[in-house]
């Protein structure tokens, strides 16, 4: 029960890989991202744009590549940030949830290995993430909260190049069999 | 059921999470209450994380700034090093310089309230050779400096003008061998003579072992080498002992006690009053006479209501009474005066007198 196990597909050669991610590393990854989010930028403001729980989030989707898991870790890890935030428990979770049941699904049609596609896929969660998170914010708490469109292509791209070596090292944490 | 849900498992489950989160929403957002027990395992489990961070942080802070940074602190405690030393020679200026100032307005103070005249000068140099106690000064013949003219400072005398130059003159010190002054002590004001003995000390000669001299007692000028006038202060009795023929007096001159920057030259001097001399007192304030003792209060009284006491007064009153009792007049006219003659008559009545015992 310590271990997640999944099936690899290798667009390439269509050959099938098993790797796991042991459920401490997965713990622990999520916190130290919950971490960096509430702690870093207090010293280095310039890394508010950083968000690290939705790189977390997509990279689990997409090495998981079981939507059921990639939601539920999604709606853990949004119901934390939630939870050391000002806004109601759920916002977060939500936006998470989704975001982690997309990028499970999509990872089952794609080679999530690659770093290009890597970037994209952060560059696109990013704003799928953002948008929802707006979108919730302005139905359920009818607060405008305003789309800077501009900022927030920006802070896609800072963090879908984040998101390039996060998920390189995140991969070797990852055994494989 | 079973095969749409199996078909559909994915989605379910992710329409149920979303469902159930939005039900929490909805009881916080409608009943407008929070779920503080959630909050508070979040912060918990989140906070002793941050401040292991924030103390692995400021470990890692202080060991750059307390090594790291030590590369730099050699070069800038190579700069602050020098900056001391030039702060320190800025200061010693600075406090020379306040101490010149000081002593120019003490001299300026002296100057001003001495009854001599003097002009004041300026150390400018030494006299060659090693025993030599001689400096020069800025003043000359120029500002009426002579030979023989005394240098002083507030403190004490300093010495004697040997030779004066148009705009130097040359002074020899009390310090110096060759220097003599007549000096006179505080207290019992026994002459003596000041000679220089080479150094610090100078020696009181001529005062005979059987005066009072105590170490400790002030030395002044008592200006009968019409060089120094009277009353100038030379400085304090350092040793007072009996010597072979002269007591033996070494003086602390407190003229250069203090180091010679400025000085005064003495152009007409004016004889003072040695410090802590009593002359006599005018009109001196005496008290009363004393109370009479108990026996001698009516001896007082008698002497006080005409009571006689020498032998004269007695014959006196004796021959009064004897005039009264005879109703004649004696004693009436003024010594050296003849006597009128009494009345025949009564003449060879009245006796002789007798002398008294």
């Amino acid at each position: 029960m310590s271990e997640y196990t999944d099936a690899r597909v290798d667009t390439s050669s269509r050959a099938v890989e098993r790797s796991h991610l042991s459920l401490p590393v997965l713990l622990l990854v999520a916190l130290g991202a919950v971490l960096f989010q509430v702690y870093v930028p207090l010293f280095f403001e310039f890394l508010t744009f950083l968000e690290l729980p939705l790189l977390v989030t997509v990279y689990f989707g997409l090495a998981r590549r079981q939507a059921v898991s990639g939601l539920l870790y999604g709606a853990a890890i949004g119901l934390a940030q939630d939870s050391l935030s000002h806004q109601p428990l759920g916002m977060f979770g939500i936006a998470k949830t989704l975001v982690g049941y997309s990028a499970a699904s999509l990872s089952q049609r794609l080679d999530a290995d690659n770093p290009m596609l890597r970037l994209l896929l952060g560059f696109f969660f990013f704003l799928f993430h953002h948008f929802f998170y707006w979108l919730l914010t302005w139905l359920l708490l009818s607060q405008s909260l305003g789309f800077a469109f501009l900022q927030t292509l920006i802070a896609g791209l800072m963090n879908a190049l984040v998101a390039v070596p996060l998920f390189h090292v995140l991969d070797r944490l990852r055994g494989r069999n | 059921m079973e095969y749409f849900f199996n078909r559909y498992r994915n989605l379910t489950v992710l329409l149920l999470v979303i469902a159930a989160q939005l039900v929490l929403l909805a009881f916080q957002i409608r009943g407008e209450k929070d779920m503080p027990l959630i909050r508070s395992w979040a912060v918990t489990g989140i906070t002793p994380l941050a401040k292991a961070l924030e103390s692995l942080r400021g470990g890692v802070t202080g060991f750059f700034s307390n090594y790291v940074h030590l590369v730099g602190v050699e070069k800038e405690n190579e700069r602050l090093s020098v900056q001391v030393d030039k702060l320190k020679m800025e200061n010693q200026f600075l406090r020379k310089e306040l101490a010149t100032a000081d002593r120019a307005q003490t001299l300026s103070l002296f100057q001003s309230r001495s009854p001599s005249r003097t002009v004041a000068a300026r150390i400018v140099g030494t006299g060659s050779g090693a025993n030599s106690r001689v400096v020069f000064i800025d003043r000359g013949a120029n500002h009426e400096v002579a030979a023989g003219m005394a240098v002083i400072t507030p403190d004490g005398i300093v010495g004697k003008v040997r030779a004066a130059y148009p705009a130097a003159s040359q002074v020899v010190l009390i310090t110096d061998p060759s220097f003599a002054a007549g000096v006179v002590t505080e207290k019992h004001s026994v002459p003596g003579t000041l000679k220089g003995r080479g150094h610090g000390l100078c020696l009181v000669d001529h005062v005979q072992n059987e005066e009072k001299v105590e170490a400790g007692e002030w030395i002044y000028t008592s200006g009968d080498d019409r060089v120094f006038p009277r009353g100038l202060p030379v400085g304090q009795v350092q040793v007072a002992k009996s010597g072979r023929m002269f007591k033996e007096l070494l003086v602390l001159p407190s003229g250069l006690e203090r180091g010679l920057e400025e000085v005064l030259v003495v152009i007409e001097g004016v004889h003072q009053p040695l410090p802590g001399t009593v002359g006599a007192i005018p009109n001196p304030k005496l008290l009363p006479p004393p109370p009479p003792l108990q026996g001698q209060e009516e001896k007082a009284a008698q002497h006080s209501s005409g009571g006689l006491s020498t032998d004269a007064d007695r014959l006196r009153e004796r021959y009064q009474r004897s005039r009264e009792s005879q109703e004649r007049s004696t004693g009436e006219t003024p010594p050296g005066s003849t006597p009128s003659s009494p009345p025949q008559g009564e003449a060879s009545s009245q006796p002789a007198p007798q002398r008294s015992p």
